[in-house]
């Protein structure tokens, strides 16, 4: 069981009290946009085997959504951080990077 | 080969049980072939017997990178149904369930598919609504579906209780010529009967690249050796993404976890198969005795073939109250395996942006059930270039927005 602590309100709690969200940091693509760039931003997905950065939401505690970097090969949770951004953190990334050197990096 | 029959059992008990052959050969790959199937399950290797036995098409190589069946083939509840809402699914789960029928005798290999009758409870009005509404489209699309109230259920399976406090059981769907059928037996005879076409089966032999040149593929890389192909089928429940990465393009799905769990063997107490997909659980008796039970899915992206356990906790919950008899037993395994899931919940039979490669993923939750069907669409559509049965399940629906959404229409449970 995965446990994750929720940026919003620092509690760390097991995967049943958060509620996924999938793929983090879609850019929206709406009217006006190509019928390839929409399908994008509905459907495709990078599904990697590896490092994933994934919204969640702490579903039966505050309620806020935040994002998270976890390996789906291992299920480790490398951190969570508040959703209010466009990309992860450096830090984090950096911290991924020491982890798993042979990670191609977020993009 | 030499064929499985009365004689030879018979023949073989005289001399020890020397003559058996293995059921298919461990060849080295070649250089080319004219089709390389990636992943040895149920879909890949019925994709490449099709292939052979309709379209005559054996230059063929099925390549798999752990062993023979190992993944969702041999992990699933293996359930066989096909009352499907939508015309697309119910034509190609009815093609499958259809030639299930026969498959022992056309493998000349025991699958053991026992059309004992499938039930799919009612236990909301909402639930009554929407399986008597897909009874009536079942009916206009030829499948043998009948909706039956709670006392018919009771007949059906005496150990059920119907009068639950918190989802009392309203009627069920039934499909009576829907059953089970023994997994590994799907895996191992249509890879015997592959190998006796000439084609190449090939384990541990892991798919580490895809070589494509202008936009067409030449063949791919692998842990023995660089292959050759003209046409190339992924077939790759579970790490589809990660070969379409390897290809060049992205597909619209998301890799889960799916879990079953089995009890210790007890005496036949329930000869359908049961699914609630209100409480989010199915269980059937197999012929060992086990209650073989399938819960849902977790909601975010996983390849480690196990899931939360807390689903396990939630399904075996739900079942005892339906199924009171159940609460003292033991739970001797449990397993869990890694799906495709799609945004409509429908499968995916299609070409791709590289000409030559064509994809057959995204079963979702059920894929077993539709192993023959699914091959046969699929050798179809490589072979000539389109399959009627397929051709609703290409990857453009997603941009064009025709969905087949059984999302809603079956339920979550496959």
């Amino acid at each position: 069981m995965l446990s994750l602590t929720c940026p919003c309100c620092g509690i760390t709690a097991e995967e049943t009290e958060f509620a996924p969200g999938g793929e983090a940091h879609l850019k929206r693509f709406g009217p006006g946009s190509s019928d390839e760039a929409f399908e994008g931003y509905l459907f495709a997905r990078k599904n990697p085997k590896g490092v994933h950065f994934e919204r969640w939401r702490h579903a039966y505690g505050c309620g806020k959504w935040f994002l998270a970097a976890r390996c789906t090969a291992t299920l480790e949770v490398f951190g969570t951080y508040p959703a209010q951004t466009t990309q992860p953190p450096a830090e984090l990334i950096a911290k991924i990077k020491a982890k798993r050197p042979e990670w191609e990096g977020w993009a | 080969m030499k064929r499985y029959s009365i004689f030879a059992v018979a023949r073989e008990a005289m001399r020890y049980h020397a003559g058996w052959e293995r059921a298919w050969r461990s060849p080295t790959p070649k250089k080319r072939y004219k089709v390389i199937v990636v992943g040895a399950g149920g879909h890949g290797l019925a994709t490449a017997y099709y292939l052979g036995k309709v379209h005559g098409i054996r230059d063929v190589a099925v390549i798999e990178k752990g062993w023979l069946g190992g993944g969702n083939t041999g992990r699933n509840t293996t359930i066989i149904r096909s009352n499907y809402l939508q015309d697309p699914s119910a034509a190609i789960y009815e093609k499958a369930r259809a030639l299930y029928e026969g498959l022992s005798q056309d493998l000349n290999y025991n699958v053991m598919f026992s059309p004992r009758g499938l039930l799919m409870l009612g236990q909301t009005e909402h639930e009554v609504r929407g399986y008597k509404r897909t009874v009536h489209a079942n009916r206009l699309q030829g499948i043998a579906t009948e909706w039956i109230g709670p006392e018919r259920v009771k007949e059906l399976v005496p150990i059920i209780n119907i009068a639950g406090p918190r989802y009392p059981v309203l009627g069920a769907l039934y499909q009576a010529r829907g059953g089970t059928a023994r997994h590994d037996a799907v895996a191992w005879g249509y890879a015997r009967a592959c190998s006796a076409m000439g084609m190449d089966i090939i384990q541990k032999c892991e798919v580490t690249g895809i070589r494509t040149e202008g936009g067409k593929v030449q063949g791919v890389s692998t842990t023995q050796g660089e292959i050759d192909c003209e046409q190339l089928a992924v077939v790759v429940a579970g790490h589809s993404s990660v070969m379409a990465e390897m290809a060049g393009f992205r597909l619209p799905i998301e890799s889960v976890a799916l879990q079953a769990w089995v009890s210790e063997p007890i005496k036949p107490c329930m000869d359908v198969v049961v699914m609630a997909n209100t409480v989010h659980g199915y269980m059937s008796q197999s012929d060992k005795g086990e209650m073989v039970i399938g819960g849902g899915t977790d909601g975010f992206n996983n390849y480690t073939q196990r899931g939360s356990w807390h689903h396990v906790e939630e399904t075996t919950r739900a079942l005892v109250e339906t199924f009171p008899i159940i609460s003292r037993l033991k739970m001797l395994r449990q397993w869990g395996g890694i799906v495709d899931m799609t945004g409509d919940r429908s499968p995916i039979l299609s070409k791709t942006p590289v000409e030559g490669i064509f994809v057959n993923c995204g079963w979702g939750t059920g894929g077993f059930k539709s192993i023959p069907g699914s091959g046969y669409a699929m050798a179809e559509l490589m072979a000539r270039g389109h399959s009627p049965l397929a051709a609703e399940f290409g990857l453009e629906r997603f941009r064009e927005g025709r969905f087949i959404d059984e999302s809603v229409a079956a339920g979550v449970a496959h």
